[in-house]
């Protein structure tokens, strides 16, 4: 039984991961990353949210009928992102306003209903607890090292701290400027997809 | 499972009304919060517009209250006459509320930048150094694409030389309009002039690049893929520069200078 709990929580890590795997969420992916510090809250944001989402479908799953199932699961899901934006714009203000309509749009991002609709509908409470939570944490892996990696080779900076000196301040580094713009994290994420592929070559998809 | 109508209905609504009564509450016990947040985050605005805080720089609610206090003056000012209301509580007034007022506002006469009611009074700001005004802040506002853009300009005490812009609050696209709040192109704008000789509103936001200030003082460059929200910020300045906005009040104050 445990075990199945770690497989629900260790497998969308790096084997069933949603962004590198799946490919799901990739829009919210490219937008909050050119800092850490946004992609940190963002990856925080979306913990929360799969997570509630998928324990609150799954807790009343035998109870939804299936004719209005999707509504119901994306009722449920809008609502907490509402909720999830209200604190972040009563304790996070400014990296909310950074983030703009990126936690809103979480209600869009096809992980969270994904996961609702494939493992939540089907399985125990605690069991789609540990798979919220585990797909939000594959997500944050992702969101955390395109973050670091944009900031650090953007703007030369970790959480806003210098690393890199840049040229314009009286340093060395000529920032790319690519890396601060959306197309940097696209090939960020097909990298990464790459080496995990090199890693596992079992998640290679057939041409 | 085939489930009944009834069923199927009475649980949407479940599921509606404990969804709603979770979103209500969270909102409503959080509101204070937000309402605090954003009032300071305006303060914020205004003191980097000042010159009076860092862009970015970190600092508490009580510090920004307090650079506000000691360096900045507000005023409580007649629109129509630029008459100072001396009795009025600068604290509490509430100018987007006085414009819903019918008993605090006029209906605007016909302008392109969306606004539908005039406030008969503004709140506006001084910036101070050792007594005497060197900044004068004033709040503007205007329809962009899809929002009004709520905003600051602020003015050299010659009232014409433009000393820097700020957007607070508007729901533009980001990337596009949004880019209102870029520091660089809110950069742009330090050292154009609001008027020309005859004092008549001649800032205005083009299309493509604008020269330096001082070869091209009355154009600011356009926003790229942002047509209408940069047509928006011309109108904006044409409106709140004009008789109807600060134009009465701005004139004023040139004249108590130089009788001074």
């Amino acid at each position: 039984m445990s075990s199945k709990m770690n497989q629900a929580l260790l497998d969308p890590l790096f084997n069933n991961n949603p962004i590198a795997l799946q490919v799901l969420g990739i829009c919210s992916a490219l937008a909050v990353t050119t800092k850490l510090e946004t992609s940190l809250v963002m990856s925080v944001a979306v913990v929360a949210v799969l997570a509630l989402s998928n324990l609150s479908v799954s807790l009343i799953r035998n109870m939804i009928p299936s004719s209005i199932r999707i509504i119901v699961q994306l009722t449920i899901i809008a609502s907490l992102v509402i909720i999830t934006d209200q604190i972040l714009k009563a304790f996070l203000f400014e990296i909310s306003k950074q983030l703009s309509i990126f936690v809103g749009l979480i209600i869009t991002n096809c992980i969270v209903m994904g996961r609702a609709e494939a493992y939540a509908m089907q399985n125990r409470p605690l069991l789609s607890l540990m798979d919220g939570i585990g797909n939000g944490i594959g997500y944050a892996i992702i969101l955390i090292l395109v973050g670091t990696l944009r900031e650090l080779l953007g703007a030369g900076k970790i959480m806003g701290v210098v690393i890199l000196p840049l040229v314009t301040e009286g340093g060395w580094y000529h920032p790319n400027g690519l890396m601060t713009l959306a197309p940097g994290a696209f090939f960020l994420i097909g990298i990464f997809i790459w080496l995990l592929r090199t890693w596992k070559p079992e998640q290679v998809t057939e041409d | 499972m085939e489930r009944s109508t009834g069923y199927i209905i009475s649980f949407a609504a479940a599921v509606c009304l404990i969804c709603s009564v979770l979103v209500t509450s969270t909102a409503v016990s959080l509101k204070d919060r937000q309402v605090e947040n954003k009032r300071l985050d305006r303060q914020k605005k205004i003191l980097v517009l000042a010159g009076l805080m860092e862009k970015g720089e970190g600092i508490d609610a009580a510090e920004i209250d307090k650079r506000f206090g000691d360096n900045i003056e507000a005023h409580v000012i007649d629109l129509e006459t630029g008459e100072y209301n001396p009795s009025a509580d600068t604290g509490n007034f509430d100018q987007r509320k006085a414009a819903k007022e019918p008993a605090t506002s006029t209906s605007a006469p016909a302008n392109k930048s969306g606004i539908q009611r005039v406030p008969n009074q503004a709140l506006i700001y001084h910036v101070l150094e050792n007594g005497e005004p060197v900044t004068l802040i004033l709040p503007v506002e205007g329809k962009g694409l899809w929002s009004t853009m709520y905003g600051y300009l602020a003015l050299a005490p010659d009232t014409t030389t433009v000393k820097g812009v700020t957007f607070y609050e508007h729901g533009e696209t980001p990337g596009l309009g949004g880019e209102i709040e870029n520091p660089s192109w809110v950069a742009k704008w330090p050292g154009r002039q609001a008027y020309d000789a005859s004092f008549t509103p001649a800032l205005e936001v083009i299309k493509g690049p604008a020269g330096p200030p001082d070869t091209d003082p009355h154009r600011i460059d356009g926003l790229a893929g942002a047509t209408l929200t940069s047509r928006g910020v011309s109108y904006l300045l044409d409106f709140w520069l004009g008789e109807n906005g600060f134009s009465p009040y701005l004139e004023k104050f040139r004249a108590e200078r130089s009788a001074s």
